[in-house]
């Protein structure tokens, strides 16, 4: 199969659904001409034009609320914010708008609202710039959190969520855009709530998604050069979860080591922790691990900005842990 | 526009080199800084202040110790104006234990908190509620302090410039709202994200005594800032000052700005500045060429040794950081 970058691959969804649904529409800062800071919406404003593919001035509670709006009157707007960091602005809109409305109005009124940007550290941009908030809006019902990983996810989970009628918050990673990976040309649907074993082993199970994916298959090569098998899986929606396809592997495994780049306090890996320790229980040999951010905003200096968020040597280790590997079995600690 | 005299008779030498070495100290800052980001030493966003030095020069000149300033993302030029240590700033960008941020911060969030300097912000539009905060503590602790916030035309169209500028309206506060109209936010041009482009006119609709002025003029803004400080502290605050300028190159360094067209980049260059103040110091108190060469190659030299400095500085451990995060 041809072999595109994930942007590409999110351009491809747009463009296709785009073609496919004249009430598609694109807002956002610099995405017209210029293309997006990340080049994926380049060359959609020439073939769709002005009224579709539209810049919006520096106004995030505005852009996000009239895409809300919209949403509400039949269209399905993407509105696209630069950084996770900057949709923090429109937060009313998100929470107490978009995510509410099904329920305010009694299931008849739906929000068919696509919420594009992305988050992650790396590079230096520094506490405003770096964040991963997916956790804030894991914890909002009515909001869909997706979370690709790779280009394939990317393109098909974008698509799916311009065919669904509920909000979604679709977080993007900035160090994935220029990745590469088998994408399916034309109709290719990743449904929500459909987790993806991104690679099969039988030792340990590791949930990640986005950046800590490609960061977790480099720990599981590492660990089988060790003679261990990790288990690697990508629920690629936050919300919904799939937990079928995680418990099942929990069955097989009967241990887990959990990876999540946002901070550790109130993240959705303590969140997925508690439903195996509620619903799997028996299965589990070893205390589940949790590698996560620290507690902390990421600082501008690149090494400390590394020591902030998880590392593949930080996965090593808790595997590690997990099989209880002399000299790293310190979890009790 | 109400109408604000400046004073333009005879401004001293002192005034007027002063302007100069701030202008030129930031011209210098940025150029330099420039190469140290291409040489990789410097990493994340760099959003030059090149082209317009003249506003924070003119504006910083006319505060008094125990005033505020807050700044914006293209934050250089403000906290070099409110005369922070190039040492402690080179130290920053390249990410040293030594810089005002311990490392922490960088380009976008320099700041000196113990100077009354807010910080840059990584966050458009930020600065001008914090601004309005300073000013709000200052009336509350009954001190005439003045607050400045450094704003640019993409935050007017943000949802925190009324909310907050209106704020400082009702209370009256001591707080200056000056935008730094480059006329464009990224590629996108002021006359694609709104239909009145003179953006002082915005604080006229909510009763704030607003000016517009040439932002490439720092004596000029100078005057002007006195006046407003003035106002301020004789209670009729909040004022507006939209300065209007243009960038000398793209937005951060690795944006070629070819969306800018080159005649109006030729027409600001024309007005550079640099230029203005070198000759406001040269033709008003008739410094000799030799003169303006030595604080030249004085500034020049200062900035090489912040660079030594910065180098021969060491980084924050990952240990230590770890101390410090268990306060989080
Ligand atoms: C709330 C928010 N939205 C978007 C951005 C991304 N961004 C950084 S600078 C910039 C353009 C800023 O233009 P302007 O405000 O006019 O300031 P200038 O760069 O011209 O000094 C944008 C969109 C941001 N940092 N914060
Ligand atoms: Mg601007």
């Amino acid at each position: 199969m041809r072999e595109i970058m994930y942007r590409e691959a999110l351009r491809e969804a747009l463009d296709e659904e785009m073609q496919r649904d004249p009430n598609v529409f694109v807002i956002g800062e610099g995405i017209a001409e210029r293309g997006g800071s990340y080049k994926v919406t380049e060359g959609l404003l020439a073939k769709y034009g002005p009224k579709r593919i539209r810049d919006t001035p520096i106004a995030e509670a505005g852009m996000i609320g009239v895409g809300v709006g919209a949403a509400i009157a039949g269209a399905r707007p993407i509105v696209e914010i630069l950084y996770v960091d900057f949709a923090m602005l429109g937060m009313d809109m998100i929470v107490n708008q978009a995510a509410k409305f099904r329920l305010m109005t009694g299931g008849e009124g739906r929000v068919p609202f696509v919420l594009r940007t992305q988050g992650g550290a790396g590079g230096g941009v520094a506490a405003q710039h770096s964040q991963s908030l997916e956790a804030l809006f894991y914890h909002i019902p009515g909001l869909k959190v997706v979370m690709p990983s790779v280009p394939a996810d990317a393109k098909g989970l974008l698509k799916y969520a311009l065919r669904q009628d509920d909000p979604v918050m679709f977080l993007e990673h900035k160090h994935l855009y220029m990745t590469k990976g088998p994408v399916p040309g034309g109709e290719h649907i990743v449904e929500f709530g459909k987790a993806d074993i991104k690679r099969a082993g039988k030792d340990v199970t590791i949930i990640a998604w986005s950046n800590m994916i490609p960061r977790s298959l480099e720990a599981a090569e590492s660990l089988a050069a060790e003679g261990i098998e990790a288990e690697v899986v990508d629920p690629r929606t936050l919300v919904p979860l799939d937990e079928e396809t995680i418990l099942t592997s929990v069955a097989k495994t009967h241990r887990v080591v959990i990876v999540q780049e946002a901070v550790r306090r109130g993240g959705v890996a303590s969140d997925i922790a508690s439903i195996i320790q509620e619903k799997a229980f028996y299965e589990l040999d070893a205390p589940i691990e949790i590698v996560a951010g620290l507690n902390v905003p990421i600082p501008f200096n690149l090494e400390l900005e590394k020591a902030s968020v998880p590392q593949k040597s930080d996965i090593i280790a808790a595997v590690k842990r997990s099989l209880y590997v002399p000299s790293y079995a310190m979890a009790a600690e | 526009m109400a109408a604000v005299h400046a004073k333009k008779n005879a401004p001293s030498r002192e005034l007027l080199e002063k302007i100069f070495r701030t202008a030129y100290r930031i011209r210098v800052f940025e150029t330099e800084g420039i190469k140290l980001y291409r040489q990789g030493l410097i990493r994340g966003y760099f959003h030059p202040y090149l082209g317009q030095e003249g506003i924070a020069t003119g504006v910083c000149a006319a505060l008094k110790e125990g005033d505020y300033i807050a700044s914006t993302h293209r934050g250089h030029g403000h906290c070099i104006a409110w005369g922070a240590d190039v040492k402690r700033m080179v130290a920053e960008l390249l990410q040293k234990e030594t810089g005002y941020c311990r490392g922490y911060g960088g380009s976008m969030h320099i700041a000196d908190i113990r100077a009354g300097n807010l910080g840059a912000n990584g966050i458009v539009g930020a600065g001008t509620p914090l601004g309005v905060g300073a000013a709000l503590a200052a009336q509350i602790r009954g001190s005439d302090a003045v607050t400045v916030t450094f704003t640019t035309d993409g935050a007017s169209n943000n949802g925190t410039f009324l909310e907050s500028l209106n704020l400082a309206a009702i209370w009256n506060l001591n707080f200056i709202l000056v935008i730094e109209n480059n006329q464009y936010a990224v590629s996108t041009r002021i006359e694609e994200s709104t239909r009145e482009t003179d953006l002082y006119k915005r604080g006229l609709s909510i009763g704030v005594e607003s000016h517009q002025i040439d932002g490439n003029d720092p004596l000029a803004v100078y005057h002007l800032t006195i006046e407003a400080a003035d106002k301020c502290r004789a209670g009729k605050g909040p004022i507006l000052i939209e300065a209007k300028t243009f960038r000398h190159m793209g937005h951060h360094v690795n944006d070629p700005g070819k969306y800018m067209p080159e005649d109006r980049l030729a027409y600001y260059k024309a007005r550079d500045p640099i230029d203005r103040a070198r000759n406001a110091l040269v033709e008003i108190s008739g410094a000799e060429k030799s003169e303006i060469d030595a604080i030249e190659s004085e500034i020049a030299a200062e900035f090489e040794e912040a660079v030594g400095f910065a180098k021969n500085s060491r980084e924050v451990t990952a240990e230590e950081f770890r101390q410090f995060a268990a306060a989080y």
